[in-house]
Protein backbone atom coordinates (compact mmCIF):
# COMPACT_ATOMS: atom_id res chain seq x y z
CA UNK A 1 0.00 0.00 0.00
CA UNK A 2 1.54 3.10 -0.99
CA UNK A 3 2.73 5.60 1.84
CA UNK A 4 1.26 8.19 0.92
CA UNK A 5 -2.15 7.14 0.66
CA UNK A 6 -2.11 6.62 4.50
CA UNK A 7 -1.04 10.52 4.85
CA UNK A 8 -2.55 11.98 1.76
CA UNK A 9 -1.12 14.19 -0.63
CA UNK A 10 1.12 16.66 0.18
CA UNK A 11 0.31 20.14 -0.29
CA UNK A 12 2.54 22.70 -2.82
CA UNK A 13 2.72 26.00 -0.72
CA UNK A 14 2.98 27.69 -3.78
CA UNK A 15 -0.31 26.40 -5.41
CA UNK A 16 -2.26 26.61 -2.39
CA UNK A 17 -1.25 30.34 -2.05
CA UNK A 18 -2.33 30.45 -5.79
CA UNK A 19 -5.91 29.00 -5.02
CA UNK A 20 -5.97 30.98 -1.97
CA UNK A 21 -5.15 34.42 -4.02
CA UNK A 22 -8.35 33.28 -6.35
CA UNK A 23 -10.59 32.93 -3.77
CA UNK A 24 -9.71 36.32 -2.30
CA UNK A 25 -9.91 37.79 -6.17
CA UNK A 26 -13.28 36.62 -6.71
CA UNK A 27 -14.52 37.54 -3.59
CA UNK A 28 -13.39 41.17 -3.75
CA UNK A 29 -14.64 41.25 -7.58
CA UNK A 30 -17.96 40.57 -6.28
CA UNK A 31 -17.83 42.82 -3.63
CA UNK A 32 -16.76 45.59 -5.91
CA UNK A 33 -19.50 44.65 -8.60
CA UNK A 34 -22.24 44.79 -5.84
CA UNK A 35 -22.91 40.93 -6.12
CA UNK A 36 -22.52 40.76 -2.48
CA UNK A 37 -21.17 41.87 0.87
CA UNK A 38 -17.98 40.75 3.28
CA UNK A 39 -21.26 40.97 5.36
CA UNK A 40 -23.02 38.71 3.99
CA UNK A 41 -20.36 36.12 3.75
CA UNK A 42 -19.41 36.71 7.24
CA UNK A 43 -23.07 36.01 8.27
CA UNK A 44 -23.22 33.06 6.40
CA UNK A 45 -19.87 31.68 7.93
CA UNK A 46 -21.19 32.17 11.15
CA UNK A 47 -24.44 30.33 10.48
CA UNK A 48 -22.28 27.53 8.91
CA UNK A 49 -20.58 27.46 11.79
CA UNK A 50 -23.70 27.71 14.35
CA UNK A 51 -24.60 23.98 12.72
CA UNK A 52 -22.80 20.65 14.07
CA UNK A 53 -23.81 17.13 14.95
CA UNK A 54 -25.37 17.93 18.08
CA UNK A 55 -28.53 19.06 15.68
CA UNK A 56 -28.70 15.55 14.38
CA UNK A 57 -28.15 14.39 17.79
CA UNK A 58 -31.20 16.02 19.25
CA UNK A 59 -33.22 14.71 16.53
CA UNK A 60 -32.11 11.12 17.24
CA UNK A 61 -32.39 11.35 21.31
CA UNK A 62 -36.38 12.84 20.57
CA UNK A 63 -36.44 9.53 18.55
CA UNK A 64 -35.53 6.90 20.42
CA UNK A 65 -37.87 8.91 23.78
CA UNK A 66 -40.61 9.11 21.57
CA UNK A 67 -42.28 6.78 19.08
CA UNK A 68 -44.49 8.96 17.74
CA UNK A 69 -41.84 11.53 16.95
CA UNK A 70 -39.65 8.45 15.82
CA UNK A 71 -42.53 7.87 13.26
CA UNK A 72 -42.33 11.23 11.82
CA UNK A 73 -39.27 11.17 11.64
CA UNK A 74 -38.62 8.13 9.76
CA UNK A 75 -41.71 9.50 7.42
CA UNK A 76 -40.35 12.87 6.64
CA UNK A 77 -36.93 14.06 7.74
CA UNK A 78 -36.94 17.40 7.01
CA UNK A 79 -40.52 18.38 8.99
CA UNK A 80 -38.98 16.18 11.93
CA UNK A 81 -36.20 18.97 11.84
CA UNK A 82 -38.18 21.73 11.14
CA UNK A 83 -40.38 20.75 14.31
CA UNK A 84 -37.36 20.55 16.70
CA UNK A 85 -36.54 24.62 15.19
CA UNK A 86 -33.70 23.25 13.38
CA UNK A 87 -33.83 24.94 9.92
CA UNK A 88 -33.19 22.69 6.77
CA UNK A 89 -33.89 25.70 3.65
CA UNK A 90 -35.58 23.32 1.71
CA UNK A 91 -33.50 20.13 2.40
CA UNK A 92 -34.58 16.87 1.77
CA UNK A 93 -33.88 14.86 4.38
CA UNK A 94 -34.45 10.72 4.30
CA UNK A 95 -33.74 9.52 7.91
CA UNK A 96 -32.72 5.74 7.54
CA UNK A 97 -33.00 3.50 10.66
CA UNK A 98 -30.42 0.92 12.49
CA UNK A 99 -32.39 -1.91 13.86
CA UNK A 100 -30.95 -5.28 15.11
CA UNK A 101 -31.36 -6.72 11.48
CA UNK A 102 -30.10 -3.78 9.49
CA UNK A 103 -27.03 -1.50 9.52
CA UNK A 104 -26.87 1.85 7.40
CA UNK A 105 -24.12 3.84 5.70
CA UNK A 106 -24.44 6.90 4.19
CA UNK A 107 -21.99 7.90 1.01
CA UNK A 108 -22.33 10.18 -2.38
CA UNK A 109 -19.90 8.22 -4.79
CA UNK A 110 -20.00 11.49 -6.93
CA UNK A 111 -18.77 14.05 -4.59
CA UNK A 112 -19.35 15.04 -1.07
CA UNK A 113 -23.48 15.43 -1.01
CA UNK A 114 -24.06 15.38 3.23
CA UNK A 115 -26.99 16.78 5.34
CA UNK A 116 -25.55 20.12 6.06
CA UNK A 117 -28.20 21.56 8.14
CA UNK A 118 -28.10 18.84 10.50
CA UNK A 119 -24.55 17.62 11.12
CA UNK A 120 -22.25 20.67 9.85
CA UNK A 121 -19.43 20.11 7.44
CA UNK A 122 -18.36 16.95 6.30
CA UNK A 123 -15.35 15.31 7.93
CA UNK A 124 -12.55 14.95 5.43
CA UNK A 125 -12.40 11.22 4.61
CA UNK A 126 -15.88 11.81 3.84
CA UNK A 127 -14.87 13.55 0.71
CA UNK A 128 -11.82 11.59 -0.18
CA UNK A 129 -11.74 9.36 -3.03
CA UNK A 130 -10.94 6.15 -0.66
CA UNK A 131 -14.27 6.18 1.28
CA UNK A 132 -16.73 7.33 -1.80
CA UNK A 133 -14.96 4.66 -4.22
CA UNK A 134 -14.86 1.42 -1.79
CA UNK A 135 -18.46 2.36 0.46
CA UNK A 136 -20.69 1.28 -2.02
CA UNK A 137 -18.80 -1.95 -2.96
CA UNK A 138 -16.82 -2.96 0.40
CA UNK A 139 -19.15 -1.40 2.83
CA UNK A 140 -18.21 -4.32 5.34
CA UNK A 141 -14.29 -3.40 5.08
CA UNK A 142 -15.19 0.40 5.26
CA UNK A 143 -17.32 -0.42 8.57
CA UNK A 144 -14.30 -2.69 10.22
CA UNK A 145 -11.60 -0.09 9.43
CA UNK A 146 -13.95 2.35 11.37
CA UNK A 147 -14.19 -0.47 14.10
CA UNK A 148 -17.67 -1.47 13.30
CA UNK A 149 -17.80 -5.55 12.90
CA UNK A 150 -21.26 -6.69 11.48
CA UNK A 151 -22.18 -10.30 11.66
CA UNK A 152 -23.58 -11.30 8.16
CA UNK A 153 -27.02 -11.92 9.82
CA UNK A 154 -27.16 -7.97 9.84
CA UNK A 155 -27.83 -6.71 6.38
CA UNK A 156 -25.59 -3.78 5.53
CA UNK A 157 -27.88 -0.63 3.47
CA UNK A 158 -25.33 1.57 1.27
CA UNK A 159 -27.44 4.84 0.59
CA UNK A 160 -25.75 6.36 -2.59
CA UNK A 161 -26.88 10.19 -2.42
CA UNK A 162 -26.77 10.44 -5.96
CA UNK A 163 -29.46 13.25 -6.13
CA UNK A 164 -31.49 15.53 -4.63
CA UNK A 165 -32.24 13.70 -0.90
CA UNK A 166 -29.90 13.62 1.88
CA UNK A 167 -29.62 10.98 4.43
CA UNK A 168 -29.19 10.74 7.96
CA UNK A 169 -28.52 7.35 9.99
CA UNK A 170 -30.94 6.85 13.22
CA UNK A 171 -28.28 4.41 15.26
CA UNK A 172 -29.59 1.97 17.55
CA UNK A 173 -30.10 3.11 21.40
CA UNK A 174 -27.78 1.06 23.05
CA UNK A 175 -28.29 -0.47 26.02
CA UNK A 176 -28.70 0.07 29.58
CA UNK A 177 -30.37 3.75 29.03
CA UNK A 178 -33.17 2.70 30.29
CA UNK A 179 -34.79 6.46 31.53
CA UNK A 180 -32.12 8.37 30.57
CA UNK A 181 -33.16 12.48 29.92
CA UNK A 182 -32.63 13.30 26.22
CA UNK A 183 -29.23 15.69 26.45
CA UNK A 184 -27.72 12.84 28.18
CA UNK A 185 -29.08 10.02 25.49
CA UNK A 186 -27.88 12.91 22.74
CA UNK A 187 -24.21 13.04 24.22
CA UNK A 188 -24.03 9.19 22.91
CA UNK A 189 -24.98 10.42 19.42
CA UNK A 190 -21.86 10.69 17.49
CA UNK A 191 -21.89 12.45 14.15
CA UNK A 192 -19.99 9.04 13.07
CA UNK A 193 -23.23 6.88 14.38
CA UNK A 194 -25.02 9.25 11.94
CA UNK A 195 -23.43 9.05 8.75
CA UNK A 196 -23.17 5.02 9.60
CA UNK A 197 -19.73 4.08 9.85
CA UNK A 198 -20.29 3.36 13.84
CA UNK A 199 -22.39 2.59 16.26
CA UNK A 200 -23.71 5.59 18.64
CA UNK A 201 -21.63 5.28 22.14
CA UNK A 202 -22.13 2.95 25.07
CA UNK A 203 -22.79 4.70 28.28
CA UNK A 204 -19.77 4.47 30.28
CA UNK A 205 -20.19 1.20 32.94
CA UNK B 1 -17.47 3.19 -20.66
CA UNK B 2 -15.56 6.46 -19.96
CA UNK B 3 -16.00 7.54 -16.70
CA UNK B 4 -15.77 11.06 -15.27
CA UNK B 5 -13.22 12.11 -12.93
CA UNK B 6 -15.30 12.05 -10.49
CA UNK B 7 -17.30 8.94 -11.02
CA UNK B 8 -15.04 6.36 -8.92
CA UNK B 9 -18.16 4.12 -7.16
CA UNK B 10 -16.25 0.96 -6.85
CA UNK B 11 -12.92 1.83 -8.24
CA UNK B 12 -10.13 0.06 -6.51
CA UNK B 13 -8.97 2.53 -3.86
CA UNK B 14 -6.51 2.48 -0.74
CA UNK B 15 -7.20 2.47 3.30
CA UNK B 16 -8.91 5.87 3.98
CA UNK B 17 -7.81 7.94 5.63
CA UNK B 18 -9.15 9.39 8.81
CA UNK B 19 -7.19 12.11 9.91
CA UNK B 20 -9.63 15.64 10.01
CA UNK B 21 -8.57 18.82 9.72
CA UNK B 22 -10.59 21.83 11.21
CA UNK B 23 -11.88 24.38 8.33
CA UNK B 24 -9.35 27.34 7.56
CA UNK B 25 -11.03 30.63 7.21
CA UNK B 26 -10.30 30.98 3.37
CA UNK B 27 -12.31 27.71 3.10
CA UNK B 28 -15.17 28.47 4.82
CA UNK B 29 -15.15 31.84 2.89
CA UNK B 30 -15.08 29.76 -0.33
CA UNK B 31 -18.20 27.53 1.17
CA UNK B 32 -20.47 30.42 2.02
CA UNK B 33 -19.46 32.38 -1.20
CA UNK B 34 -20.93 29.30 -2.99
CA UNK B 35 -23.83 29.33 -0.59
CA UNK B 36 -24.76 32.53 -1.47
CA UNK B 37 -23.98 32.56 -4.81
CA UNK B 38 -26.33 29.34 -5.87
CA UNK B 39 -29.17 30.67 -2.62
CA UNK B 40 -30.16 34.01 -2.58
CA UNK B 41 -27.85 35.20 -4.99
CA UNK B 42 -29.45 33.02 -7.86
CA UNK B 43 -26.40 33.47 -9.89
CA UNK B 44 -25.09 29.92 -10.57
CA UNK B 45 -26.29 26.38 -9.87
CA UNK B 46 -24.68 23.63 -7.51
CA UNK B 47 -24.82 21.59 -10.74
CA UNK B 48 -22.44 24.24 -12.39
CA UNK B 49 -20.02 23.68 -9.81
CA UNK B 50 -19.95 20.22 -10.17
CA UNK B 51 -19.82 20.31 -13.59
CA UNK B 52 -17.03 22.69 -13.30
CA UNK B 53 -15.49 20.46 -10.76
CA UNK B 54 -16.18 17.07 -13.28
CA UNK B 55 -14.41 19.23 -15.86
CA UNK B 56 -11.07 19.12 -14.23
CA UNK B 57 -8.15 17.04 -15.84
CA UNK B 58 -7.56 13.68 -14.03
CA UNK B 59 -4.06 15.13 -12.24
CA UNK B 60 -6.00 18.31 -10.79
CA UNK B 61 -8.84 16.53 -9.59
CA UNK B 62 -6.71 14.16 -7.57
CA UNK B 63 -3.74 16.79 -6.64
CA UNK B 64 -6.35 19.66 -5.41
CA UNK B 65 -7.66 19.78 -1.91
CA UNK B 66 -11.42 19.98 -1.71
CA UNK B 67 -11.93 23.90 -1.21
CA UNK B 68 -9.11 24.51 -3.93
CA UNK B 69 -11.21 22.46 -6.59
CA UNK B 70 -14.33 24.86 -5.49
CA UNK B 71 -12.81 28.09 -6.23
CA UNK B 72 -11.64 26.88 -9.14
CA UNK B 73 -14.86 25.65 -10.67
CA UNK B 74 -16.60 28.61 -8.67
CA UNK B 75 -14.42 31.14 -11.01
CA UNK B 76 -15.05 29.36 -14.15
CA UNK B 77 -18.29 29.24 -13.99
CA UNK B 78 -18.78 33.02 -12.62
CA UNK B 79 -16.46 34.02 -16.18
CA UNK B 80 -18.58 31.63 -18.41
CA UNK B 81 -21.50 33.56 -17.26
CA UNK B 82 -19.82 36.81 -18.02
CA UNK B 83 -20.04 37.72 -14.17
CA UNK B 84 -16.22 38.90 -14.85
CA UNK B 85 -13.49 38.27 -17.07
CA UNK B 86 -10.57 36.10 -16.58
CA UNK B 87 -8.80 39.26 -17.80
CA UNK B 88 -10.61 40.74 -14.50
CA UNK B 89 -9.50 37.37 -12.39
CA UNK B 90 -5.94 37.63 -13.77
CA UNK B 91 -5.60 41.70 -12.19
CA UNK B 92 -7.21 41.35 -9.47
CA UNK B 93 -5.10 38.49 -8.23
CA UNK B 94 -1.57 39.92 -9.49
CA UNK B 95 -2.91 42.87 -7.47
CA UNK B 96 -3.30 40.58 -4.01
CA UNK B 97 -0.24 38.90 -5.09
CA UNK B 98 0.90 42.75 -4.60
CA UNK B 99 -0.38 43.31 -1.56
CA UNK B 100 1.64 41.11 -0.15
CA UNK B 101 -1.32 39.74 2.37
CA UNK B 102 -3.79 37.26 2.40
CA UNK B 103 -7.08 39.28 3.71
CA UNK C 1 -44.72 14.63 -16.10
CA UNK C 2 -46.48 11.46 -14.54
CA UNK C 3 -44.20 8.61 -12.84
CA UNK C 4 -43.69 5.95 -14.36
CA UNK C 5 -42.85 3.72 -12.13
CA UNK C 6 -44.65 2.47 -8.46
CA UNK C 7 -42.79 1.26 -5.78
CA UNK C 8 -41.95 -2.30 -6.00
CA UNK C 9 -41.29 -2.32 -9.92
CA UNK C 10 -38.08 -3.86 -11.16
CA UNK C 11 -35.92 -1.27 -13.37
CA UNK C 12 -33.36 -1.11 -15.08
CA UNK C 13 -31.15 1.18 -14.97
CA UNK C 14 -29.56 2.62 -18.90
CA UNK C 15 -26.45 1.42 -20.31
CA UNK C 16 -26.09 5.17 -21.85
CA UNK C 17 -22.41 6.64 -22.38
CA UNK C 18 -23.35 9.93 -22.22
CA UNK C 19 -21.10 12.99 -22.56
CA UNK C 20 -21.19 15.86 -20.28
CA UNK C 21 -22.89 16.12 -16.48
CA UNK C 22 -25.16 13.05 -15.08
CA UNK C 23 -25.78 11.66 -11.54
CA UNK C 24 -25.97 8.48 -12.74
CA UNK C 25 -22.96 6.51 -11.16
CA UNK C 26 -21.20 4.00 -14.30
CA UNK C 27 -21.13 1.63 -11.41
CA UNK C 28 -25.11 1.09 -11.32
CA UNK C 29 -25.56 1.07 -15.39
CA UNK C 30 -26.99 -1.47 -16.46
CA UNK C 31 -28.05 -2.96 -13.42
CA UNK C 32 -31.52 -4.40 -12.56
CA UNK C 33 -33.42 -3.69 -8.77
CA UNK C 34 -36.70 -2.25 -7.46
CA UNK C 35 -38.19 0.98 -7.24
CA UNK C 36 -37.57 1.56 -3.69
CA UNK C 37 -39.76 4.98 -3.35
CA UNK C 38 -40.72 7.73 -5.80
CA UNK C 39 -39.02 11.03 -4.21
CA UNK C 40 -40.73 13.50 -5.96
CA UNK C 41 -39.81 15.64 -9.21
CA UNK C 42 -36.82 17.58 -9.64
CA UNK C 43 -35.13 19.81 -11.49
CA UNK C 44 -33.00 18.00 -14.30
CA UNK C 45 -29.08 18.43 -13.05
CA UNK C 46 -27.36 17.32 -16.71
CA UNK C 47 -29.00 20.57 -18.19
CA UNK C 48 -28.71 22.84 -14.70
CA UNK C 49 -24.95 22.25 -15.16
CA UNK C 50 -24.77 23.86 -18.33
CA UNK C 51 -27.21 27.37 -17.02
CA UNK C 52 -30.47 25.64 -18.48
CA UNK C 53 -33.40 25.98 -16.12
CA UNK C 54 -33.98 21.97 -15.73
CA UNK C 55 -37.64 21.90 -17.05
CA UNK C 56 -39.24 19.75 -17.41
CA UNK C 57 -39.04 18.63 -13.81
CA UNK C 58 -37.92 14.27 -13.63
CA UNK C 59 -39.41 12.28 -11.52
CA UNK C 60 -36.84 10.93 -8.91
CA UNK C 61 -36.75 7.32 -7.54
CA UNK C 62 -34.96 5.25 -4.78
CA UNK C 63 -33.84 2.40 -6.32
CA UNK C 64 -32.66 -0.56 -4.44
CA UNK C 65 -29.79 -2.97 -5.47
CA UNK C 66 -29.18 -6.39 -4.47
CA UNK C 67 -25.07 -5.70 -3.80
CA UNK C 68 -24.13 -9.19 -4.88
CA UNK C 69 -25.81 -8.68 -8.36
CA UNK C 70 -24.26 -4.74 -8.86
CA UNK C 71 -20.46 -6.32 -7.39
CA UNK C 72 -19.60 -9.70 -9.25
CA UNK C 73 -16.87 -10.16 -6.70
CA UNK C 74 -19.62 -9.27 -3.38
CA UNK C 75 -18.18 -11.16 -0.87
CA UNK C 76 -20.75 -10.16 2.17
CA UNK C 77 -23.97 -11.55 2.31
CA UNK C 78 -26.50 -12.02 -0.37
CA UNK C 79 -29.03 -9.55 1.47
CA UNK C 80 -27.04 -6.27 1.40
CA UNK C 81 -28.17 -3.31 -0.68
CA UNK C 82 -27.02 -0.51 -2.38
CA UNK C 83 -29.85 2.00 -2.72
CA UNK C 84 -29.63 4.68 -4.77
CA UNK C 85 -31.34 8.11 -6.38
CA UNK C 86 -32.03 7.54 -10.03
CA UNK C 87 -33.99 9.50 -12.97
CA UNK C 88 -36.81 8.17 -14.49
CA UNK C 89 -35.43 9.05 -18.11
CA UNK C 90 -32.24 6.29 -16.91
CA UNK C 91 -34.59 3.71 -15.74
CA UNK C 92 -36.27 1.22 -18.43
CA UNK C 93 -38.96 -1.06 -17.16
CA UNK C 94 -38.03 -4.97 -16.67
CA UNK C 95 -40.64 -6.88 -18.60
Amino acid sequence: MPHDHIHGPTIDPERLAYYQRMATAVREILIEKGVLTGAQIEATIKKMEARGPALGARMVARAWVDSDYRIRLLLDGSAAAEELGIPVDGTRLIVVENTEEIHNLVVCTLCSCYPRNVLGLPPDWYKKTAYRARAVKEPRAVLAEFGTVLPNSVTVRVHDSTADMRYLVLPARPAGTEGWAEDKLAALVSRDSMIGVQAAKEPES
Amino acid sequence: MKRGVHDIGGLPENQIDQSEHDYALWEKRIDALLVLLTGEKQIMRVDELRRGIESLDIDAYSELSYYERWIASISKILVEKGIFSSTELEGKMAEVLARGTES
Amino acid sequence: MKPAFQPGASVTVSNRDIQGHMRTPTYIRGKTGVVERLCGSFRNPETLAYGGDGLPKQPLYRVRFLQSHVWPEYRGPSTDTVDIEIYQHWLEPVS
